[in-house]
């Protein structure tokens, strides 16, 4: 199994990651290596075999639906890059 | 009475009972030794030493009160100094999970493991030194720069846990909180000659721990022994309602005056003594065997046949949720960033360039793990054969109750040995994966040292839920032999 760069720079760009053309060699390479020494998993017969996605077992806790104050706001704002009028502030997302 | 910060947990409780000793006595020991290691070790990413000792103070008082009343049930941890992993929130202080992208960060809330130890009369000394989001395997992948080992300052701590590890093996501090994924806790733990705690599964609260790989993901302690640990655990472990799961199970009341382990059977699985494990691993580990044998334990060769799986497996399903966790860091609602004119761009440029290496590396794995056709291939693959590592251990404990195997392959490592070799650091995890994969608690403690005179750890596992024989057992091993009683020349 071999990621080419290509390939490389398509995960990023779904991961949101800008990387370096040097960086994007150096993954495609490290990637695939990583995916080879995996390939054993990929033999291993498992026709019959549930997945596991967590090792609990299946409950469904639920609590009280009672409401009870919440942070203040500007406590929640206060790591904010940039704010504005109570809200978090983005550059434009459409045209 | 000795220097105060060569005293264990327990005798500064209870010294801090009988008034030989204050809070504030014991918490400016600690800082000032802190602030003489601190040069040669790096185990802290930020000091609080106004709010250590404002909390001594008040534990302080409270102490003055309970004296009056001595019947009143007070918690071992009270008044005690101890160090938090710098990815446990805790509220406005700087948690940057050793991470660029996070610079800054203070929480508006804590953890609640950390609350807690508060509730319990703690002190916090500070935030510990850790690799990025608690990936990696020696505190090297920490963007502030890496923590040193206190028995040979150019090795590594070990990690994810490596800055409480340091803490707690140079006496900065009593214990301090960690964190397993993968051995996050257990293998620092044993590179430092300490005792260290991954918890079961969904023992302890994840509220306020910042996620990495969200089915692996455990809160732990790190102390000197297995006795010094015991308060932590008790204090931390048990239901919370804002972490759905956190196990509604009663925490059992652990007895450790028994060190009798008559009828205990040990389980020594042979697929833990490969190839490539230094001999001194090993022979330390067996000797340990050996004075579990001597306690009363019934030792019996098992098998967990799937063990070289646990690091495929390990390596796509924990970047597989790495990936999924870490898309939160959009520059939007925290963290610094990099402005841009679209928020696409920005979305880019942030994390490109505020993320490490690893973490980098971990997030394109884990999202090629779950892209379009290849999620049936790796991600569902590596869930199904989770199933069958999780189905060896459940094998193995219908015939014994503890699983006794080494901790790491080899002792603390040197700085920059595995350089750019992300391959060989994964094989530093790969006695502690198969834990975290099957969800059991187990616990890491010194049982001896290599010719470097770097201290070997081996470890317990016990079915999900099952500290209590865990400490049972390691305490009865402590109180046969002195390897956790050795302290590094600093």
């Amino acid at each position: 199994m071999s990621l080419t760069v290509d390939e490389v720079r398509h995960i990023a760009n779904l991961a949101r990651l800008q990387l370096t053309p040097e960086e994007e060699r150096l993954y495609a390479q490290q990637l695939s290596s990583i995916l080879e020494s995996a390939a054993r998993l990929l033999e291993v017969d498992t026709s019959q075999i549930p997945p596991t996605a967590t090792v609990l077992p299946l409950r469904a806790p639920l609590r009280p639906d009672i409401p009870r104050p919440c942070p203040p706001r500007e406590k929640m704002l206060s790591n904010a890059p940039e704010t504005e009028a109570g809200m978090f502030r983005v550059p434009p997302v459409l045209e | 009475m000795p220097n105060l910060t060569d005293l264990s947990l327990l005798e500064a409780a209870s010294a801090l009972r009988k008034g030989d000793v204050s809070s504030v006595e014991l918490t400016e020991a600690c800082l000032e030794r802190i602030e003489a290691l601190e040069p040669q070790l790096h185990a802290f990413l930020a000091q609080t030493p106004d709010l250590a000792i404002s909390q001594a103070k008040a534990a302080d008082q409270r102490l003055q009160e309970w004296r009056k009343k001595p019947e009143e049930p007070l918690p071992l941890t009270h008044g005690i100094p101890v160090a938090i992993k710098d990815i446990l929130c805790l509220e406005g202080i700087p948690t940057t999970c050793g991470s660029r992208i996070l610079e800054d960060f203070r929480p508006p809330y804590s953890a609640t493991s950390v609350a807690r130890l508060i509730d319990n009369g703690v002190v916090i000394l500070g935030k510990t030194n850790t690799d990025e989001f608690a990936m990696g395997s020696s505190t090297e992948n920490s963007a502030y720069g890496t923590t040193h080992n206190p028995w040979g300052l150019d090795r590594v701590p070990g990690g994810s846990s490596g800055g409480s590890a340091a803490a707690v093996a140079a006496h900065m501090c009593f214990a301090a909180l960690g964190t397993d994924t993968g051995g996050s806790v257990r293998q620092p733990a044993s590179f430092c000659g300490i005792t260290g705690l991954k918890t079961s599964y969904g023992r302890v609260s994840r509220y306020g721990l910042i996620a990495y790989g969200s089915s692996l993901d455990t809160v732990g302690a790190l102390t000197r022994s297995a006795a010094d640990l015991l308060p932590l655990f008790i204090a931390m472990a048990g239901h919370d309602p804002l972490d759905s799961t956190c196990m509604p199970d009663p925490v059992p009341e652990i007895n450790l005056d028994d060190g009798n382990l008559t009828g205990v059977r040990i389980g020594v699985p042979k697929e833990y003594f490969i190839e490539g494990i230094q001999d001194e691993v090993e022979t330390a580990v067996r000797s340990a065997v050996n004075v579990f044998e001597e306690l009363g334990a019934e030792i019996q060769e098992v098998s967990l046949p799937h063990t070289d799986l646990a690091l495929p497996v390990y390596y796509l399903i924990a970047p597989a949720e790495a990936s999924a966790n870490l898309a939160r860091y959009d520059a939007v609602r925290f963290g610094p960033r990099r402005k841009s004119e679209k928020l696409w761009d920005q979305y880019l440029r942030t994390r490109g360039e505020l993320f490490g290496p690893e973490v980098k590396r971990r997030i394109m794995l884990g999202t090629y793990a779950l892209s379009a056709g290849y999620y049936d291939a790796y991600y569902g693959q590596a869930q199904k054969v989770r199933t069958l590592i999780k189905d060896d251990f459940d094998t193995v404990f219908k015939d014994v109750d503890l699983i006794a195997c080494p901790v790491a392959p080899t002792t603390a490592f040197r700085i920059g040995e595995h350089g750019d070799d992300p391959l060989a650091m994964y094989l530093e995890d790969v006695f502690t994966l198969p834990a975290n994969l099957a969800g059991v608690p187990g616990m890491a403690f010194p049982v001896g040292f290599d010719r470097n005179d770097l201290p070997v750890g081996m470890q317990l596992n016990a079915p999900h839920l099952g500290e209590k024989a865990l400490f049972q057992a390691v305490h009865a091993y402590q109180t046969q032999t002195d390897w956790h009683l050795r302290k590094p020349d600093l």
